[in-house]
């Protein structure tokens, strides 16, 4: 019987032939993640299990991102314990500020996810890396303390669920439109404990940041993966980023699939999730009616060098609204080095956006553009839970950067070709 | 004697805890005080140790932040009966020692407000006179369960459970 290529990583990383669906496994990892706000937890977890050393210091990631620059006190007081107990395992891959970047855009920039690998992180969108044909999925703190520990984890062998997008993209549509879509027809938990599978025509002509970008909300759907295949893009992507060496695996043509979606790319429009869940999507050009107050085009979703590119290309001699914040966040510091250099930096500032440090600061109500009471924000972040970005009764929706460029101007929810 | 809390669909971990009431924001012992403080103000001040939360679909989805669930425990949660769940809160309340109860029969019979009595380690609630027999745990759930925390087991058997 043929097998998808979650089954068959997990399968060469348990020490097994092969393995099946709903089979229990307790696997190798080969990358281990926290950030600033799940670490601390783990570090403490880790410590409770008494191990004096991580299992390998090159395969810990520690990337300060979520309240840094530090807000306050607190956010100091938690980076510095990481800070120390990096420095304390001799962690190689512990990032700070000057040299952090989001870590989801961060960890494939730096070469330290390849495909085939198996990654765990103590964040939801460590699903993120699919893009790259790894197995990777988001845990809590606790099991990264066991993985810290002992460079291993007990998973379940998911279900593989495929999503076939085909065709051409309408103009200005991405990897965001096509996730949103999908997480839409699909819902919430469309995918619960499932691998999400992308292919087709459409897929496999998105470039590399469209695909993380929709690996990375195969959790919007509750899914525990979001893969794709390794082609020449992702092959190219991966080139003069590291040495190591990588395997690469594939779905048989028979693998067994729990459902299948077919969508025509045709079909999908520039699309907004609406306030409170992302499967509460329209298309763009439907919601013209919604007054914005903010714009937030940056996250481990759309802060990579082409969403910047997208934002500032439309923003280029126009103004942002009197009304509206725009604020743009490069997701790490070669995207941030990327956009000055391109000119975006200096399109978008005229434009009267504010470019900030990376951090993940806005998405999850942390810092860097909390919304009042009764705001309405358009945002290329992953999530518009009922508060999720300050006041209980401000709102979020959720879109791809060519529409949150065009709302910041319209001081609406637009589209490009409204400007 | 316990409670029944009962909760709808896509319950998400910002509702149980919202970031800004993460626990270095505040402080650690603080923490139960901010289960579900703007989703469900009097849950923090009413619940008692041992009460259940039931909920129907999609339960705890979300950020992986591990204090949704351990802010639960803190409080003494005893059991979470949902159709389904979240599958990072899965991990983490199974991880943190929290039983959990996939079964949509019980959380049909189950309302908001109901008395009961549970006995986790069985898969036995018992409301209004009327026992309902709770779908069985794995077995390496029930021994991560029986030894406190996944981080006690390992410390305590130098392996994984079901190993």
């Amino acid at each position: 019987m043929g097998r998808t290529i979650s089954e068959k990583i997990l399968a060469a990383h348990s020490g097994r032939q092969e393995v099946q669906a709903g089979e229990f496994v307790e696997a190798s990892v080969d990358m281990v993640l926290a950030n600033d706000i799940t670490a601390p937890i783990a570090i403490r977890e880790f410590g409770r299990i008494g191990v004096d050393r991580v299992f390998d210091p090159a395969k810990v990631s520690l990337v300060c991102d979520h309240f840094t620059p530090n807000k306050d006190i607190n956010s100091a007081q938690q980076c510095k314990l990481v800070r120390e107990f990096a420095r304390g395992q001799d962690i190689p891959n512990f990032y700070d500020v000057g040299r952090v970047g989001i870590e989801h855009a961060l960890l494939p920039e730096q070469g330290l996810v390849l495909p085939g690998e198996v990654v765990v992180g103590a964040d939801s969108h460590t699903c993120t890396y699919g893009a790259l044909g790894a197995f990777a999925t988001g845990m809590g703190s606790t099991d990264i303390a066991v993985a810290m520990a002992t460079g291993r984890i007990w998973m379940r062998v998911p279900e593989s669920m495929l999503v076939v997008i085909e065709g051409e993209l309408q103009p200005w549509v991405g990897g965001k439109d096509l996730i949103l879509h999908t997480i839409g027809d699909v819902g919430v938990d469309g995918a619960l404990y499932r691998a999400m599978e992308f292919r087709g025509s459409a897929i496999e002509s998105l470039s590399m940041d469209g695909r993380l970008t929709m690996a990375n909300m195969a959790i919007e759907a509750g899914g525990k993966a979001g893969m794709f295949a390794v082609d020449q893009t992702t092959v190219d992507y991966v080139k003069g980023r590291t040495q190591r060496p990588c395997m690469v695996y594939a779905s048989d043509p028979d693998a067994v699939y729990v459902d299948v979606k077919h969508y025509r790319a045709q079909d999908i429009p520039l699309t907004v999730s609406r306030p409170h869940l992302p499967s509460n999507t329209a298309p763009a050009a439907e919601l013209s009616s919604v007054a914005i107050d903010q714009a937030v085009i940056g996250s481990c979703t759309n802060g990579r060098i082409e969403d910047i590119r997208v934002a500032a290309e439309l923003m280029r001699g126009r103004k942002v609204h009197p009304y509206v914040r725009c604020i743009v966040i490069p997701a790490t510091q070669d995207i941030y080095l990327q956009s000055v250099r391109e000119g975006l930096v200096e399109a978008l500032v005229e434009a009267g956006a504010v470019v900030s440090t990376p951090t993940c600061g806005p998405c999850l109500g942390g810092h860097m553009g909390i919304l009042a009471e009764g705001e309405k924000c358009v945002s290329t972040t992953n999530r518009n839970f009922v508060g999720r970005m300050g006041a209980r009764t401000s709102e979020v929706y959720l879109a791809g950067p060519a529409v949150a460029a065009a709302s910041a101007v319209l001081g609406r929810i637009g589209i490009p070709q409204e400007l | 004697m316990a409670r029944v809390w009962k909760f709808g669909d896509d319950i998400d971990t910002d509702q149980i805890v919202p970031g800004r009431y993460s626990p270095y924001m505040t402080s650690d012992a603080d923490l139960p005080k901010y289960a579900f403080i703007e989703f469900r103000p009097e849950f923090p001040k009413e619940v008692r140790p041992g009460d259940v939360i039931v909920a129907e679909d999609n339960f705890g989805c979300g950020s992986s932040r591990e204090y949704a669930p351990l802010a639960l425990k803190r409080c003494g949660i005893a059991a979470i009966v949902a159709n389904s769940f979240a599958r990072i809160f899965f991990r983490n309340a199974i991880n943190l020692g929290i039983p959990l109860f996939e079964d949509p029969a019980a959380v049909q019979a189950l309302n908001d407000g109901d008395v009961v009595e549970l006995d986790a380690a069985a898969g036995r609630i018992t409301v209004g006179g009327r026992t309902i027999e709770l779908r069985p745990q794995p077995r390496f759930v029930q021994d991560i369960l029986a030894a406190g925390t996944i981080a006690d087991y390992i410390r305590d058997h130098g392996r994984f459970p079901g190993e």
